[in-house]
């Protein structure tokens, strides 16, 4: 072998290490960032993980939201009208979080009660997160 | 009427671009020169009916004809001037308008601009300019017509989406597609050399001002989004890794790789199928984030009205364009030859291991991006991957990226002597980590060793970048004259690089985020600063209702600046917005938006302090800085021949 074919087998031989390294990397952390969605009736089904970060979405019930004057901690319940799941959370809420309207939360099991770490509600009036579209139609079937 | 004129042009420039597609690819397979004069006059019709097309849309928008569907679900007749017109990209139809635009812009700059290249060459690239632009013409005229008429008039429009009404909206779109568009250029130029099949000696050259002016408009696109999202959308947070940002992210670093290929390619005639494979990639993936942006799949702000059979068409599109171009790739790669080798050790290597991991950082992406549309599609489950895999994928390769980037810029093409460049750079890396060791713990204080890396390898780019200027003006051999343009481009854009990566290492380490509860007349410390509620008043603005807090911000007893966020409503769609107030340093931010009365008088608030969050634009802008100075020459030469 001469020392510049040796060169290029080195520099392949580097690169190829380099990429199977990586992709093995990507593809693990990818598995320990998952996120599930689920919507309140798959969590009635117990088809959520407990211990688990995973992402839960419907609409905001008429009247569900409470919280005791002056704190950050607010309460609410998410339903697909056919389950409902209570939500709590604590800190600042996005501007078009309202009762009545779509949301997506990620956050955890603790009993019956999903706690949330975040809450997203849609950027604009008219629409819908697709994941909550798509669970109401689900329910709405499972009733017919 | 201007409405059927704007929709009768459009029409019209959907087959003058038919025209220039077709008849220069077949005149040139057939070998008649008659056909390929075709391509220049049709590009300058497609752009005059295309822009008549524009602003026939625009007229209908300042004069508020709510009889154009497009234009009652977008704008009002109280919204200010200047959002009327930026109203005209606030939604899909619109968008696609200004997407066609922009490209008979850069359709007829290319006819214009390069006239002492190879006749049949030059018909073929506008040939497949003229491929792309009459499929999205036809997909514009058949699903997404921005003149469509309303059966029943209305008095008054939807108004815009509150969240587009500010100044960085109105910009961040324009620029944004410039630059996503612009990789067309590139993609006719590597298409045509592969439809030509001798591929001329000049193509990458021809080809790196268009790429370099693209990238340089995608990057300030970019940063402009970025730093809208960072203020107005109300969190505080600068990337969202939201699929919409990675898809104008992965053409960045597609384009990236692009460019750094096109210099191997450039001087040393190496790496020309890779270059070529890149240009396809770049436009393909601007194109894929068309589909993903406008198909409606993704939950986004940018995310229109659904529609899945525009998806459905955007997807044909897209395998017909970049599937016709890989084909012809495969079909034609091998006829394509290097000329030369290199060894190990030189700056070729640099850059080719610089392509690498810009494309493994592509990929990782990609996958975080596609994968859970892929398993959505057909029906495993709805799945989501977190900003945590993001950041922790694309750091991986940017640390070894980072590292090697400060070392090729110093090494030679062709062959460089290993001890030499250990020599040159020794010094420089020892500077950097006691430098950056010092100056973390003296001003932040070293918390943990990822940060501590960071920071060391953004010093280690400015160093070794400012080196490679301060080489020419203290050696003897050497002359500063002598340092090119396209060498001071590669300085100023490496430079703004180190600026971002210690920006980005900064802020992400040493930022303080806190949300609390506070009334008129309560105070409470963040970080080295006490914070002060003063006031709440209700204000108004031209077409909103507000309540603004007044906060002042103290370091110890001194006064620095008082705050004013507001909770505001628009009138017409009633939708409350959070318009956050920021204190703004070279060395920190001070951050605080308002959120919501929480019932006995107090509001919720989100008060956060980010350090050195400046540097992350800054170092983005200076970068794009050093892309313009790299095509200066070319830039001002093509205008000079121009008009000789």
């Amino acid at each position: 072998m001469t020392p510049s074919r040796k060169q290029r087998l080195f520099l392949v031989l580097f690169l190829v290490t380099g990429v199977i390294a990586s992709v093995t990397f990507a593809l693990k952390a990818f598995q320990n960032n998952m996120l599930f969605f689920f919507s309140p009736s798959q969590v009635y089904a117990g088809e959520a993980p407990e211990s688990r970060v995973f992402r839960l979405g419907g609409m905001v019930v008429e009247e569900s939201i409470k919280r005791e004057a002056g704190s950050l901690t607010v309460s609410f319940i998410v339903t697909d009208y056919a389950n409902s799941i209570p939500v709590l959370y604590t800190g600042v809420l996005p501007d078009l979080f309202a009762e009545g309207q779509g949301v997506v939360a990620r956050g955890q099991l603790s009993d019956d009660l999903f706690i949330a770490a975040e809450v997203l509600a849609k950027h604009d009036e008219n629409y819908m997160p697709p994941e909550v579209a798509e669970a109401l139609r689900i329910s709405r079937e499972a009733q017919k | 009427m201007i409405p059927e004129i704007g929709q009768f042009s459009l029409i019209i420039a959907f087959f003058l671009s038919l025209t220039m597609a077709i008849y220069p690819i077949v005149g040139s397979l057939l070998n008649k020169k008659e056909l390929l004069l075709y391509a220049r006059p049709m590009a300058i019709g497609q752009f005059f009916f295309i822009m008549i097309s524009f602003f026939s849309l625009a007229i209908s928008f300042l004069l508020s004809d709510f009889t154009v569907s497009y234009v009652t679900y977008n704008s009002n007749t109280s919204l200010p001037f200047f959002y009327k017109f930026s109203a005209i990209w606030g939604g899909h139809e619109g968008s696609l308008l200004l997407w066609l635009t922009i490209l008979s812009v850069w359709t007829l700059l290319v006819s214009l601009f390069t006239k002492k290249l190879p006749e049949r060459y030059i018909s073929l690239v506008l040939g497949v300019l003229g491929i792309i632009s009459s499929s999205l013409l036809i997909f514009t005229l058949l699903t997404s017509n921005p003149f469509e008429r309303l059966l029943l008039p209305v008095s008054d429009g939807n108004d815009l989406n509150p969240l587009l009404q500010d100044p960085a909206m109105v910009m961040h779109p324009p620029i944004l597609y410039i630059g996503y568009v612009g990789f067309s250029v590139p993609f006719a130029f590597a298409v045509a050399a592969l439809l030509d099949g001798k591929l001329e000696k000049g193509w990458a050259s021809w080809m790196t001002p268009w790429t370099v002016a693209s990238w340089v408009f995608l990057t300030l696109g970019i940063t402009l989004g970025s730093w809208w999202a960072y203020y107005e959308l109300g969190w505080g947070g600068w990337w969202f890794w939201d699929p919409v940002e990675n898809a104008s992210f992965m053409p960045w670093l597609a384009g990236t790789a692009l460019i750094h290929s096109l210099q191997v390619t450039k001087t040393r005639g190496l790496f020309k199928s890779w270059t070529i494979l890149l240009a396809i990639l770049a436009f393909s993936l601007s194109l894929l984030g068309t589909f993903l942006v406008r198909s409606g799949i993704l939950i986004s702000v940018h995310a229109f009205a659904t529609d899945p059979q525009r998806g459905i068409f955007i997807l044909a599109l897209l395998s017909l364009i970049s599937g016709g171009a890989l084909f012809l790739y495969a079909f034609r790669a091998r006829t394509i030859k290097d000329e030369g080798s290199f060894d190990l050790v030189s700056r070729e290597s640099f850059l080719l291991i610089n392509n690498i991991l810009l494309i493994v950082s592509v990929l990782v992406i990609l996958i975080g991006t596609l994968y859970p549309l892929f398993l959505d599609a057909l029906g495993m489950g709805k799945i989501s991957v977190g900003p945590p895999y993001f950041n922790l994928v694309f750091i991986i390769p940017m640390i070894p990226l980072s590292l090697f980037l400060g070392i090729g810029m110093h090494a030679s093409w062709k062959k460089t002597s290993l001890s030499k460049l250990i020599n040159k750079l020794s010094l420089l890396v020892l500077l950097s980590i006691i430098f950056g060791y010092l100056i973390l713990d003296f001003t932040f204080g070293v918390s943990n060793f990822l940060t501590l890396i960071g920071f060391i390898l953004g010093l280690w780019i400015i160093l070794s970048s400012i080196s490679k200027p301060a080489e020419y003006i203290f050696s003897n051999k050497l002359k500063i004259s002598n340092f090119t343009n396209k060498l001071w481009g590669m300085t100023v854009s490496h430079f703004g690089m180190g600026i971002f990566i210690i920006g980005v290492t900064i802020t992400s380490t040493y930022s303080i985020e806190t949300d609390r509860s506070a009334r008129v007349g309560d105070s409470w410390d963040v970080g080295i600063y006490s914070f002060t509620f003063d006031d709440l008043r209700s204000v108004s603005g031209p077409n909103y209702e507000a309540q603004e807090a007044a906060i002042s911000v103290f370091n110890g007893n001194n006064l620095i600046t008082q705050l004013l966020p507001q909770k505001r409503i628009y009138s017409v769609q009633q939708s409350p917005m959070t318009e956050a107030d920021i204190d703004n340093r070279l060395a920190r931010d001070i951050f605080v938006a308002l959120g919501e009365p929480l019932g006995d008088g107090s509001w919720s608030l989100r008060v956060q302090i980010k350090p050195l969050i400046r540097f992350i634009w800054l170092g983005a802008i200076i970068m794009a800085l050093g892309g313009l100075i790299s095509i200066s020459r070319s830039l001002s030469e093509s205008v000079r021949n121009k008009y000789d």
